[in-house]
């Protein structure tokens, strides 16, 4: 305060109108009221100050070239969140651990580990499978939905861990499922007529075409002399190559005229990779249940009335 | 004390400049009795009752709820309050709670003034409490100042460590009695005292005793003063026609002792005894006219009562007055009925809201259903085409039983012709059109449902149907979409 005006008595004076005293300066005529703070205020502060420098020496907190003060207690937003995953981690493991004990067909007679193996499932299906089989595992042509009863390779739990752990046609895993159906007319076995015959044929077993034509006639003798080794004579196919159910309404690859004919010409050969090596089992058989409970599931083996319980009862 | 002595304010300037911190001139409240100081004992007494017991009262609700009264029970998101049971999605009930607070905020200001502020608000209860303590301990006001000014000596020491001790057990109190309102009481208890309760217990009950121990015991008035939010709301709610507590200074003007007023003519009824501020706990001169420091508690009130009484004067000098009815009293005219001053259009206004929204609710409350369901259908896949031709739809189906015990439950289809359902528990061989089971008590049970129907089934309306198999009985109904191509 060494305002010149506010020489001896400090130009202060008690405002009327208020009542207040003011600060003692001036500008052109404006002066200023001192309302004082509180002193718990002013303590408050001070406190705030001693816990920033606290906070400064304990925490992370100046800048340096490269990074910034390590601070005494060496806290890192990276170790906080190492720590929190181990807990986490630490959390799931009597259930994990539970899990890679119990064989897959005894899971369904636990409905609390159940719960925590389609929920472990769910989390990692959306990131290791929905690229292919998409987010709801509806799947698309050439990639199976994983939601209907139609299996290629089969639909009990223990089916279903085999095919993820091994995958199909997946080079460099022996156990992989494995089947080549031949590329018929690209392989010059079987000419385009015939072709477009069994087409027909094929497209009847399901009702797509009317079975009594002459070219479905013509195409059952031709099932009959390629086909049936793998399909089976009634076309219902044969899981333990893979080859799909012909009879039934869902198509992998289609089932437009024109898709079958081409499917005949140019093999499908899918491939799906063996997940054993990437994933560890307790996550695969997660998946295997995650799957088989997507509404499609076979072998059901949960308390239920009879009739349940036995495997192929997905057939209505 | 604030003494209208201009040497004695705070902001006086002193040779090093103006002082820019204003220390607390702590306040020394003298007893008082009188009608409001009888009402502020009751309602004080009411309330640390109200508070310190409600966790202790039982309530039976059978073998599958908690027997305490009222209780909030965060980790199974259960709020109970005697007969009443709200789950989370029955939020709106603590919200609507919430705004008949806010409004009955709003009522009680607008019918009589800052009364919320002078009786009922627990920063007031527990400074009044405080206040005692230091009655009780130190002694009346003189005794007080004379503490104060008197320098620390070991006598001084041992007093005010065993009044601070006292106000550390008021405060451990009130912050421990708070935990009991969130778990069963007698058991929490048991683990507090056994340091088995859980962290956040401790924790708690540690921050509102330091709260307590702080606003209660120090801060005070400056709470209200400084950091409450609601008296300047308040002062924005009041208007000509809410009460305060008013000094009549067209009756009491000019003020003066008897005895210098013996030779000069005329005198108003103050004789500037002083005792509206000794006793006042904020420490303020009501004479000054309304103010913000006044939470209008008047006890200045009573304590002029008994002045006007010795001296032969009528009560009244200081009293609850409206702006207007001050007006029309200075002009001479008679002050206006007690029911004339509190039922105005704004309190009546008021009131009209406050009471729909309440009656409103327990309309909802007597309504509502203890059985529900939800469905949620499934997005992706929204349909799927099975093998032999037929159509799936799946739902995740929540069913809710909000009754304390378990009941046995028929969920049933309907729509969509010759369709069937089977849940994940089930075979799809064992498809129906209706499943029954039974649901355990006071929780809600998510099912997996899969619906399926015949080829060529169109896209329509489906609906589940959820009814309670008990003498009870009761159903609820949600109507969904089944899909197909």
């Amino acid at each position: 305060m060494s305002d010149p005006l506010s020489e001896g008595t400090g130009g202060r004076r008690i405002d009327e109108a208020t009542g207040t005293e003011t600060m003692g300066h001036e500008w052109d005529g404006i002066e200023e009221l001192n309302t004082p703070l509180p002193r718990w205020w002013v303590i408050l502060f001070y406190a705030c100050i001693l816990f920033a420098i606290g906070y400064v020496i304990l925490y992370p907190a100046i800048p340096l070239r490269h990074g910034s003060t390590p601070g005494l207690l060496h806290w890192t937003s990276r170790g906080a969140f190492t720590r929190e995953m181990a807990a986490a981690q630490a959390a799931r493991r009597p259930v994990l651990h539970a899990l890679a004990v119990t064989p897959i067909d005894a899971v369904p007679q636990n409905p609390a580990l159940m719960r925590e193996a389609i929920a472990g499932g769910r989390a990692a299906f959306k990131v290791n499978c929905a690229p292919c089989h998409g987010a709801g595992a509806a799947g698309s042509i050439g990639y199976p939905n994983l939601n209907d009863d139609d299996w290629l390779w089969g639909g009990t739990l223990d089916a279903i861990q085999t095919t993820i752990t091994h995958g199909i046609r997946y080079p460099g895993d022996d156990q992989t499922r494995m089947s080549m159906m031949p590329s018929f007319g690209a392989d010059k076995i079987l000419t385009d007529n015939q072709i477009a015959d069994v087409a027909s044929h094929v497209r009847s077993l399901s009702g797509l075409e009317p079975r009594a034509s002459a070219a479905a006639h013509r195409g059952a003798a031709i099932f009959a002399a390629n086909c049936v080794v793998c399909h089976g004579a009634d076309g219902h196919g044969n899981r333990a190559v893979g080859a799909p159910n012909l009879a039934d309404h869902i198509w992998l690859y289609g089932g437009a005229r024109a898709q079958v004919i081409g499917s005949i010409t140019n093999a499908h050969h899918g491939v799906m990779p063996a997940w054993a090596g990437r994933l560890d089992p307790v996550t695969i058989k997660m998946l295997a249940i995650y799957v088989h409970s997507l509404g499609g599931g076979e072998g059901f083996a949960a308390a239920a009335p009879a009739g349940a319980g036995t495997a192929g009862h997905g057939q209505p | 004390m604030v003494s209208l002595d201009p040497e004695d304010q705070p902001v006086v300037p002193g040779p090093s400049g103006p002082r820019l911190y204003m220390k607390r001139k702590p306040v020394f409240p003298r007893p008082v009795d009188g009608r409001f100081r009888r009402i502020k004992w009751a309602v004080m007494a009411a309330a640390l009752a109200v508070y310190y017991a409600t966790p202790w009262l039982r309530w039976d609700r059978g073998p599958f709820a908690p027997h305490q009264a009222v209780l909030i029970d965060l980790a199974h998101r259960r709020f109970y309050m005697f007969a009443i049971e709200i789950w989370p999605q029955e939020f709106y009930f603590v919200a609507g709670l919430l705004i008949m607070a806010g409004i009955g905020l709003f009522l009680v200001t607008s019918a009589v003034g800052r009364a919320w502020c002078g009786y009922a608000c627990p920063q007031t209860v527990w400074t009044d409490l405080f206040q005692h303590v230091d009655r009780l301990i130190d002694g009346d006001r003189n005794a007080q100042l004379k503490l104060q000014a008197a320098p620390w000596t070991p006598a001084k020491i041992l007093r005010r460590a065993f009044k601070w001790l006292i106000y550390l057990v008021i405060s451990f109190i009130t912050g421990g009695a708070w935990i009991f309102y969130f778990a069963d009481a007698p058991s929490l208890s048991h683990d507090f005292w056994h340091a088995a309760a859980p962290p956040v217990a401790y924790a708690t009950v540690g921050v509102l005793t330091f709260t307590t121990f702080a606003l209660g015991g120090f801060l005070r008035e400056q709470v209200c003063i400084y950091m409450c939010p609601w008296p300047r709301i308040q002062s924005a709610m009041l208007d000509e026609k809410s009460l305060t507590v008013t000094y009549k200074f067209w009756r009491g003007e000019p003020r003066g002792s008897i005895k210098s007023a013996k030779a000069e003519a005329p005198r108003g009824d103050c004789v500037d005894c002083g005792m509206c501020i000794a006793v006042c706990p904020t420490g303020i001169d009501i004479r000054n006219g309304p103010q913000i420091g006044c939470i209008t508690c008047a006890l200045c009130v009573d304590a002029c009562d008994r002045v006007m009484a010795q001296i032969g004067r009528p009560r009244g000098l200081i009293d609850y007055t409206t702006l207007e009815d001050a007006i029309s009293e200075q002009a001479g005219k008679p002050p206006k009925s007690h029911a004339q001053l509190i039922w105005h259009p704004r309190t009546l206004i008021y009131f009209a809201i406050w009471s729909a929204i309440g009656l409103a609710m327990l309309f909802a409350l007597g309504t509502r259903r203890h059985l529900a369901l939800s469905v949620a259908r499934d997005r992706d896949p929204p349909f799927m085409l099975l093998s032999d031709g037929s159509l799936r739809n799946g739902y995740t189906v929540t069913l809710r039983n909000m009754e304390d015990r378990p009941r046995r439950v028929e969920l049933a289809l309907s729509g969509v012709p010759g369709a069937a359902m089977w849940s994940d528990t089930m075979a799809r061989a064992n498809a129906t059109r209706a499943i029954v089971q039974t649901l355990p008590a006071d929780q809600s049970e998510p099912l997996r449902i899969y619906v399926e129907a015949a080829p060529g089934t169109r896209a329509q309306q489906i609906g589940f149907t959820l009814r309670a198999l008990d003498a009870e009985g009761g159903s609820a109904r949600y109507q969904t979409r089944f899909d197909a191509p």
